[in-house]
């Protein structure tokens, strides 16, 4: 008897085994994990626009899961839980998911991880990131010439390399047309709360700012600009809808080219932790159409984004300038190397704020 | 238009919907039941109001719906603590959880809609006098109706018989009943009202705030608004104090922030908390009746019959 339980039992095993990975070479589960509401029509927004295309794409063969608005600082939980559920493929897409998603990766060696905008890889831990700092000296351009107070403003979310590095480019970019130019920085301390976001432009714009950029997910900083009158840019995704008066343009993250190849390579047994740095020139980056100016200010505008696909252009070309006017260490050649901006944490000439530490 | 005009401006439009949920919250605990499903009722009201107003292209009905939205939910609330006398506190959160997954589910087709802005008050001569014009003659309804709702609510608690009777409910159920008032009807009319002004706050949000509407726009005003009334002794008065405190703090850490204020944003980000905490604690300190929560807050009751 009891050895006939354990005969059975063992079969069951070795059965639930076999189907298992027979059910693995069926279907790839993929997982995502948002910073922000699907909804917010902005960054998870893109990322989410990202996870249909791989549906599109793979059809039958893949099988895919998000969990929207994970709080960063409780990650590790949601994350685990997608690898118990067989997500062999997971994608955290937040700066602040790095450290839990390195734990998790630890934890779970045969699942691969892929973490956006973070530097901390592993065997099992690609990472990726966009350029957005290019489609920032473009919009810093234009508002350099569209201003009228020559005072632009910024709504930052938390002062992290990534968002310091894109207000140098659009200070830098705003200074490169307009000499006398002055910015002013907000942080929302938040990715995603309209309210807020909206008092932050207000302030803003109560201080003499005529041009809002943000670097916080929805579209509460455009459409506050939009209702006093004055311009801003979209942030992640095309806002046009909700400012069609003020949007100028947007910097659009489209990221379907690389979750499709990313999960290729997974189904065809290819997949690397790699490290993916896309701008304009791989369409990891997107201007919005260029609007509500002038066409020299556009000619301006598409002149610029073709140097930089081209890479005739650097935003952060050499010498770059800190607060304090010496020049920064150039260790990319021409320009600042990757590392450099990767992680950024100083601000250049001319911006008259401190960097939060 | 002097910035410290434009200041006040932007404290009115933050505060507003933390008065109206604070008010609502602040009746219904001073009947006896501690209602955490703020944020979830406040989560419904502004998709049900946004959904409403893009619907029937009507602001008015949107503020209906969205104060309507949030009533509904409390019912369910209602039942759960009044019907079947379960735990107010797990109540509560799962409230809150049910109306944000809701409110995600009623807003989504209305994602990437836009509303126009919500009409002002525009009195000739006096909407333009300087500084007092705007903040006080210049304001949308619902602000106004927030003022109307904290002096009628500290009237009817302190000098009414209805609102004697809704204190002596909250402050001892047990007396109470023996005395014959009824206990869970008026808890019951208590935990609609909370419910409706949570709606009407959460339409505020989607309707004159940000004027769109997304998931998780709340951003934890509910929470806001539940720990007001704690900090505000559970009297209308401080919460109003309480919740333009909490604005004007929060509005002014942006302004010295974009006057490079050279402290760390951090810390000026949690300066509303703390200062808002701080004296509201000040003032509970001093008096030197009871501070107190009304004695019978989130004790079920059952009727002995």
């Amino acid at each position: 008897m009891y050895r006939s339980i354990l005969a059975a039992a063992a079969a069951a095993v070795v059965l639930a085994g076999a189907s298992g990975a027979a059910m693995a070479q069926e279907k790839l589960k993929i997982g995502f994990i948002y910073v922000g509401p699907v909804g917010d029509h902005g960054w998870s927004y893109q990322h989410d626009q990202g996870r249909k295309a791989i549906e599109k794409e793979f059809g039958s063969r893949v099988e895919t899961t998000f969990v929207e608005s994970v709080s960063e600082t409780d990650a590790e939980r949601p994350i685990e839980q997608l690898v118990r559920t067989g997500h062999k493929l997971i994608f955290t897409t937040s700066f602040g998911f790095m450290n839990p998603t390195v734990k998790v990766a630890k934890k779970y060696p045969d699942v691969r991880f892929e973490h956006a905008t973070g530097y901390l890889r592993e065997k099992n831990l690609a990472t990726y990131a966009a350029k957005f700092h290019e489609g920032r000296y473009i919009i810093g351009q234009i508002a350099g010439k569209m201003t009228k107070s020559n005072v632009i403003g910024y709504v930052g979310a938390y002062p992290i390399p990534e968002v310091i590095a894109g207000i140098n480019s659009y200070f830098l970019g705003a200074q490169s047309v307009n000499p006398n130019v002055k910015i002013k920085i907000v942080w929302a301390n938040t990715w995603f709360d309209p309210g807020k976001e909206s008092d932050a432009a207000k302030a803003l714009l109560d201080q003499g700012v005529d041009i809002i950029a943000q670097h916080t997910d929805s579209p509460a900083p455009l459409q506050t600009a939009e209702q006093r009158g004055k311009l801003g840019f979209g942030q992640a995704s095309d806002m046009e809808r909700f400012a069609p008066k003020a949007q100028l343009t947007a910097i659009i993250d489209d990221w379907s080219g690389y979750y499709v190849s990313r999960v290729r390579a997974a189904l065809d047994g290819k997949w690397e932790s790699i490290d993916t740095w896309g701008g304009l020139d791989t369409g990891m980056v997107v201007m919005a159409p260029y609007k509500n100016m002038p066409d020299d200010v556009k000619k301006l505008a598409q002149d610029t984004e073709a140097a930089i696909k081209s890479g005739a252009l650097n935003p952060f070309k050499c010498p770059v300038l800190g607060q304090d006017g010496k020049e920064i260490e150039c260790k990319g050649g021409k320009s600042l190397s990757d590392e450099q901006i990767l992680s950024m944490n100083f601000y250049v000439k001319g911006i008259e704020d401190k960097v939060p530490q | 238009m002097t910035l410290a005009e434009a200041v006040l401006l932007t404290v009115i439009t933050a505060s507003t919907p933390l008065l109206i949920a604070a008010i609502g919250e602040l009746l219904a605990e001073r009947a006896g039941v501690l209602n955490l499903g703020v944020e979830g009722m406040m989560a419904v009201g502004a998709a049900c109001a946004f959904a409403a107003a893009v619907s029937l292209d009507s602001t008015l009905g949107g503020f209906v719906a969205g104060a309507g939205a949030g009533m509904a939910l409390s019912l369910v609330f209602a039942f759960a603590v009044l019907g079947v006398a379960a735990n107010q506190v797990a109540s509560g959160l799962a409230l809150t959880i049910l109306g944000l997954g809701l409110s995600g589910v009623i807003g989504a087709p209305f994602v990437g809609a836009r509303r126009d802005p919500i009409a002002h008050l525009s009195l000739p001569g006096l909407t333009d006098l300087p500084f007092i014009g705007r903040p006080l003659f210049g304001q949308d309804p619902i602000v106004y109706l927030s003022f109307a709702l904290a002096a009628a609510m500290a009237w009817f608690l302190f000098r009414t018989r209805g609102g004697l009777t809704l204190r002596a409910i909250g402050e001892d159920h047990a007396s109470a009943h023996a005395l014959g008032l009824p206990v869970l009807k008026a808890r019951f009319l208590a935990i609609l009202f909370g419910g409706a002004c949570a709606g009407l706050a959460g339409a505020y949000l989607s309707l004159v705030y940000t004027r769109f509407w997304s998931p998780g726009m709340t951003g934890g005003r509910g929470w806001i608004a539940l720990a007001l009334v704690v900090f505000a002794a559970w009297r209308p008065g401080r919460a109003l104090a309480g919740a333009y405190l909490f604005g004007l703090a929060t509005v002014l850490q942006l302004h010295a922030q974009a006057g490079a204020i050279r402290l760390p944003s951090q810390l000026l980000s949690a300066m509303p908390y703390l200062v808002t905490i701080l004296a509201l604690v000040i003032l509970a300190a001093r008096d030197r009746r009871s501070t107190g929560a009304p004695a019978s807050l989130g004790i079920p009751f059952v009727p002995d019959r």
